[in-house]
């Protein structure tokens, strides 16, 4: 893909902190598109904790993570944002100049931005999946260990390991084992979490011998040049080798600060410092709200979030419309607001 | 207050007050002790407060719930001892409670 897409913003982020900039934005006259690294809005809210309860989000004695995000999506409905999802934002370039910012966006899925403002608000970093603590797994990773299937062909003819008890490691279990030499399932228990008709049907497979279930746990990798020939496994009859050139190993997802730290911004223990009026970062042009900045007082809350949004908001408007007058309004009162709102 | 003993991989153990009512893992961010990571912050979500129990404590312990196990999936080097440390709630019966962190929370 080479198409590069024009915009005010780019909000990295979709969680409830990103999601609510664009309502602030929006009301501003501001575009603005979104890039998340998961398939869905809603960042920590959707992904760690869909089903507990919040108890701290202003006008809503409880509501769940699932909730709040969901409610967020109707509220920013009306300015229609766009969302690039299963993206990580890679690099980042500066374009313009301080009074004039212009920067240039582009994600490991190759989608490029132009943008006059860049607003940060990715919560504790990144989600991406956990490698298992085993030495030098690193010079295997996408040549023979991979934590996610690209391209399935990766693993026609292979002998592949799929390592866990969840639904992506049995659906990988299924889906690859027509294709595979083999197929081995490792978990560490005899019990699975994904879907029971996958686990049935996995059990009938090794049934047919044609695939193999082992109950035991990653313990080291052997192979050279990044090839992979076996993985030892700690099992119940102690260590044993299972030969094979792939390994799937799906342990979840962890955060991770990731390509943030390689932008140009100030660091501080892994977060961003900011200023308290506009919220924006050392670089003019680069907002941080949320988890991901820091300042004097911080308080990781979800609502600390929203105001920091609603102040970045009012400084990104200087750049996107620098000759406008900025009347401030209240959405209970403004026709034009309520236009834009689609109430009006 | 009960007493909670956390041994690091190194083998370098912490004592510390822990407050009825809260959790193992609470009482170790609360301490500063090093090992336990709880990205999720305690929400049975992410696997990254695992610890593993002195062996004359896992029976005392009431037994893990689904979700602990579901989410000890995903955790390293799994053990019988294995626990997440949020799902522990502290209470005087486990005055002298030991656990043990591992080397990565990964």
């Amino acid at each position: 893909m080479t198409e590069t897409i024009k915009t005010d913003v780019v909000i990295v982020g979709a969680g409830p902190v990103g999601l609510f900039a664009v309502f602030e934005l929006g009301l501003l006259d501001i575009k603005s598109h979104l890039i998340d690294i998961l398939p869905k809005p809603g960042g920590q809210c959707a992904e760690l904790y869909p089903e507990k309860p919040i108890y701290d989000i202003p006008g809503f004695p409880m509501v769940t993570g699932q909730g709040l995000v969901d409610n967020l999506m109707k509220q920013i409905e009306p300015f229609s944002p766009s969302f690039h999802y299963n993206e990580m934002v890679e690099a980042l370039e500066v374009l313009g100049t301080p009074e004039a910012p212009l920067f240039r966006v582009r994600t490991d899925g190759g989608i490029t931005f132009e943008t006059k403002c860049v607003v940060v608000a990715a919560g504790g970093g990144s989600f991406q999946p956990k490698r298992p603590p085993v030495p030098s797994i690193e010079d295997y990773e996408n040549k023979s260990v991979f934590y996610a299937v690209r391209k399935m062909e990766e693993f026609r003819d292979r002998t592949v390991l799929i390592v866990g008890g969840g639904d992506s490691a049995l659906d990988w279990t299924l889906n690859l084992a027509p294709i595979a030499k083999r197929v081995v399932l490792m978990h560490r228990r005899d019990e699975f979490r994904a879907a029971p008709h996958s686990v049935n049907a996995m059990r009938d497979l090794v049934a047919q011998k044609k695939m193999d279930l082992v109950i035991g746990q990653i313990a080291g990798l052997k192979g050279d040049n990044g090839q992979l020939s076996a993985v030892s496994a700690k099992t119940n009859d102690g260590v044993i080798d299972i030969a094979c050139d792939r390994l799937l190993p799906f342990f979840g997802l962890t955060m991770k600060l990731g390509p943030i730290a390689d932008w140009g911004l100030n660091l501080h223990e892994q977060l961003v410092p900011v200023d308290t009026e506009k919220f924006e970062t050392n670089v003019p042009g680069i907002f941080a709200i949320g988890d991901i900045n820091t300042y004097p007082g911080k308080l990781k809350l979800i609502l600390s979030g929203f105001h920091e949004g609603a102040l970045a908001a009012q400084k990104v408007q200087r750049y996107v419309y620098p000759d406008k007058k900025v009347i401030f309004q209240y959405t209970t009162s403004s026709t034009n607001l309520q236009k834009k709102l689609g109430v009006a | 207050m009960t007493q909670i003993t956390f041994i690091d991989a190194t083998g370098q153990s912490r004592t510390v007050q822990a407050e009825n009512g809260s959790t193992v893992m609470e009482t170790a961010l609360k301490n500063g002790v090093p090992g336990i990571e709880a990205e999720c912050g305690g929400a049975c979500a992410c696997a990254t407060c695992h610890v593993y129990v002195a062996d004359d404590w896992v029976e005392k312990l009431p037994k893990a719930e689904q979700m602990e196990e579901d989410m000890l999936d995903f955790a390293f080097d799994v053990r019988p001892s294995s626990r997440l440390s949020c799902q522990i709630k502290v209470k005087p019966e486990l005055d002298g409670l030991t656990v043990t962190t591992p080397e990565k929370q990964g």
